[in-house]
């Protein structure tokens, strides 16, 4: 009697990879799913952050993939050992700070690492060639497969058809001929495979589930590699560039001044780790200072934070400068007068 | 039967739920595990991993800012 065949599948919390999944499982290969946490992935912070995206579901998408697949889902934390897909990526960046294809590899080797030790045959990928401009085009598949060292232990059950078999195809482990064709960025195939699955409710991310495809974020990224003059970065560092408005006004700082009640309950976090302003005599945003001001500077950054408060057309407002070690003093200071920030603060 | 504590506070999803998977692989059936967070997504998602991991979720609550949850090893 054969063994049951295991795969292991990368499992982003989108359509496609749950597709990919689900057509494996149907031809009875035992799955499980794993996911990597970058610290760039768009899941669930900024709405668990924002007040203003309070109704909107605070799930995971791969877990509740998973939940809806019925397997398991690892999720593994690849914060640190990503930080060299991004800084240092051999086949560049995207339209933005993304770097698609470096990504994919460091993923299928990651998950080609876990199939080794867990004794699982062969990985599953959502990719459907010509889905993604920089990642998922006819001539990456090879590179994908290659470079990670997964080579022919990698199944692209959407677009297989499209692509030479592989081992679980040649090996009879998956019927090729159950598998698809799919090319292209039209998701009607997808959508139409998922009604015949029943699979009626699941996430469409318009800008992909990475903060790194975002031209704001990224803009973000540079300023802060800028400043730091050099690309590494803190988790912290690149969390935090997830909220709040951004101004730098001069190089050696910048404000990060919360849009709302729920960053504002967010950034109380991190007043341990940054100098923060908040307006005392008028309500307004909690501000953190990232940086080294000198006390000129913090005049400038609690004029710019009174901008913001209630006090903004008032002579003069009181402002609360706390330290990183807690302690407070209040300055009065003039609201930074003008319609907008001048050119190049607001990153 | 251990009962240990995780301070997940300021971390954001998927965080506490990668926190949480790895404490659990250090601890045995029977042995609890009090989660304790700030970001309001884990009372969806560590709930859903308990679920299709086979871990019981003994208990759910919320206090001030803090979201606390108690889970069983199975």
């Amino acid at each position: 009697m054969n063994q049951q065949k295991k795969a292991i599948a990368l499992i982003s919390g989108g359509l496609d990879s749950m597709l990919a999944a689900k057509t494996v499982m149907e031809q009875g290969v035992h799955v499980e799913g794993i996911n990597f946490f970058t610290g760039f992935c768009v899941e669930g912070h900024t709405h668990a952050i924002r007040e203003k995206d309070k109704a909107k579901p605070k799930r995971n998408n791969a877990l509740w993939v998973a939940e809806q697949l019925g397997i398991k889902l690892h999720i593994v934390d690849v914060i640190e050992e990503y930080k060299n897909v991004l800084i240092n990526p051999k086949h560049g960046y995207g339209a933005n700070m993304n770097p698609c294809l470096d990504c994919k590899i460091f993923m299928v080797n990651k998950a080609k690492q876990w199939l080794v030790e867990k004794n699982f045959d062969f990985i599953i990928t959502g990719e459907v060639i010509g889905q993604r401009p920089m990642s998922q085009r006819k001539w990456t598949m090879p590179i994908i497969a290659e470079q990670s060292g997964a080579d022919d232990r990698l199944l692209r059950p959407l677009c297989a058809l499209n692509l030479p078999p592989t081992l679980p195809e040649r090996e009879g482990w998956v019927d090729r001929e159950k598998l698809h064709s799919i090319t292209g960025r039209s998701r009607k195939p997808q959508m139409a495979m998922a009604e015949k699955f029943g699979l009626n409710d699941y996430a469409q991310p318009a800008g992909g589930c990475c903060f790194l495809t975002d031209k704001n974020y990224s803009a973000k990224l540079v300023d802060l590699w800028q400043a730091k003059q050099t690309k590494e970065y803190e988790l912290d560092d690149i969390m935090l560039l997830k909220v709040g408005r951004h101004i730098r006004p001069r190089p050696h700082f910048k404000l990060i001044v919360a849009r709302e009640e729920g960053e504002g309950r967010f950034m109380e976090g991190y007043k341990r780790e940054f100098i923060s302003l908040k307006c005392s005599s008028h309500s307004g945003p909690l501000v953190l200072v990232d940086g080294d001001p000198s006390a000129e500077d913090l005049y400038l950054a609690a004029s710019i934070t009174a901008r913001y408060g209630h006090g903004k057309n008032a002579e003069v407002v009181d402002m609360a400068i706390t330290d990183k070690d807690g302690v407070e003093r209040t300055i009065q200071v003039k609201p930074l007068a003008g319609e907008t920030l001048p050119e190049g603060w607001a990153i | 039967m251990i009962r240990e504590t995780l301070n997940a506070r300021r971390l954001l999803c998927p965080l506490p739920v990668i926190r949480t998977q790895d404490k659990v692989k250090q601890l045995k059936p029977g042995d609890q595990l009090e989660v304790i967070c700030t970001d309001p997504g884990v009372m969806q998602d560590i709930p859903a991993w308990c679920r299709i991991n086979g871990h019981k979720v003994l208990e759910i609550r919320s206090a001030e800012y803090e979201y606390i949850i108690v889970l069983e090893v199975c």
